[in-house]
């Protein structure tokens, strides 16, 4: 199961394109460019796992295998957490 | 849409916020932005500073970039930096070093959001102090090694490139790496004092090269976005490459005044103040010259020129400082087209001025620790 939450250090600000999200740790900016993805990444640690999740911010199924790799790349850059 | 260009049209806050603190300073680069030196009575007051980061902190402004003048001459800078950072207003604040005693350092490292800039212009004494001043490449040293010494971690090395310094690149980011910090590289622009040195010091075309070529290679360098003109060479720096001017970046002077970008510094590219109703947020959001600055640029002179997607014609203060209309080239075009557009400009008249603002007069003694005469 996977679940993700925002990573503690970062900000997250709206923008008209989406969000801008920082990290006052490594200090750096990332893009999330849709507001579907931003609703995920704010509320992913209020669902049990992230499939709850997906399916909360009303994403279809057909799009879910591109949201995860949105989010892994996500995990990556330190702006989500993982457990 | 692409992310550059939505930030074209500006974003609902600042990115990169530069707040100057004070036109105090106890040095007097001969380079300086803001023509610093004097402290002005007109500065804002500890509450009135507050007030601003209250109004930042609601915007969500991430960071804020603090300097001067030397924003440590302020008896209140450590108490505003707490004020921010307890907001989650993190501060990069630049400084000469003066103040970053051990016990500074200390408290500093012990700081969650905050980030340190030291700024030197040579990577020895002679090359520094002949921009700086005599002395103030020692005290900026001791302040790197303060730092270091108390685990700060990856601090800043600040460095504005010249035609003196720059075939020191990697003396600089030696320099930097011994001391665990990163170096951070910008241009010199023909603002405030920077006018009087700029024909003299800014790089030649040839070391615009060689400097391109070398930032390439050394993509953890740090640049502010500075050198974006240079994308015009060859393949795209990193960073977004456009002039964020009120767009993405601003700057509010030491008396309340916003401004386009810090290197503009003139009555032409004042947007309002925080003094005025509505603060802040108001003039980022609703000043008729950042409405302006959001539009959609204009090429013209440039539109011919098949690298104007690469540059986007380059830095609107180094045009409007050295009297070049601001849709043309950049003074320091790749292409030569702005050495063109020099000697036109300079038989059309003179350049605007920013004026003497607050230098001081006489030599400026400087160690660290010690308070300013």
């Amino acid at each position: 199961m996977t679940r993700y939450a925002l990573h503690p250090q970062v900000g997250l600000r709206d923008e008209q394109f989406g969000a801008l999200a920082y990290h006052y740790g490594n200090r750096r900016l990332t893009f999330l460019n849709d507001a579907r993805l931003v609703t995920v990444v704010r509320t992913a640690a209020e669902h049990q796992d992230i499939d709850d999740a997906l399916a909360a911010a009303g994403v279809p199924d057909g799009q879910r295998p591109a949201y995860l790799t949105a989010l892994q790349r996500l995990h990556d850059a330190e702006i989500l957490t993982c457990e | 849409m692409r992310v550059t260009d939505r930030m074209a049209q500006g974003l609902d806050a600042p990115i990169c916020l530069t707040w100057e603190l004070t036109y105090g300073c106890n040095l007097s680069c001969v380079h300086c932005l803001s023509s610093s030196g004097r402290r002005d009575p007109r500065e804002l007051t500890t509450d009135e500073c507050a007030s601003v980061i209250d109004d930042l902190a609601a915007m969500k402004v991430f960071y804020v970039n603090i300097g001067g003048g030397e924003p440590t001459l302020r008896p209140d800078f450590w108490d505003l930096l707490d004020h921010a950072v307890d907001r989650k207003v993190g501060v990069k604040f630049s400084t000469n070093g003066s103040r970053i005693t051990t016990a500074a350092a200390a408290r500093l490292a012990a700081t969650d959001y905050v980030d340190v800039q030291i700024s030197v212009d040579g990577a020895d004494a002679a090359t520094n102090d002949a921009i700086r001043g005599a002395g103030s490449f020692d005290v900026a040293t001791t302040a790197m090694r303060n730092l270091a010494d108390a685990g700060f971690g990856e601090f800043k090395v600040s460095v504005v490139v010249t035609r003196d310094n720059v075939g020191q690149l990697d003396d600089f980011l030696a320099l930097a790496t011994g001391f665990g910090a990163q170096l951070r590289l910008t241009r010199l622009r023909p603002s405030g004092r920077g006018a009087d040195v700029w024909d003299d010091l800014h790089v030649t075309a040839e070391q615009q090269r060689e400097l391109y070529q070398w930032l390439l290679a050394h993509p953890g360098v740090l640049t502010g976005d500075s050198f974006f003109h240079l994308s015009a060479l060859g393949e795209p720096l990193p960073g977004l490459n456009l002039c964020g001017a009120g767009r993405v970046v601003c700057l509010i002077d030491p008396v309340g005044d916003v401004y386009a970008c810090p290197f503009v510094l003139h009555e032409q590219f004042k947007a309002g103040s925080v003094r005025g109703n509505g603060g802040f947020p108001s003039v980022w959001r609703t000043s008729a010259l950042f409405q302006e600055l959001r539009e959609p640029d204009s090429a013209g002179a440039c539109a011919s020129c098949g690298s104007y997607d690469a540059c986007r014609g380059g830095c609107m203060a180094a045009k409007f400082f050295t009297g070049l209309p601001l849709d043309g080239p950049d003074p320091e075009c790749v292409h030569g087209h702005g050495e063109v557009a020099l000697l036109a400009a300079s038989s059309a008249g003179s350049r605007p001025s920013s004026g003497p603002g607050h230098t001081r007069r006489g030599p400026v003694p400087v160690s660290i620790g010690r308070r300013p005469a």
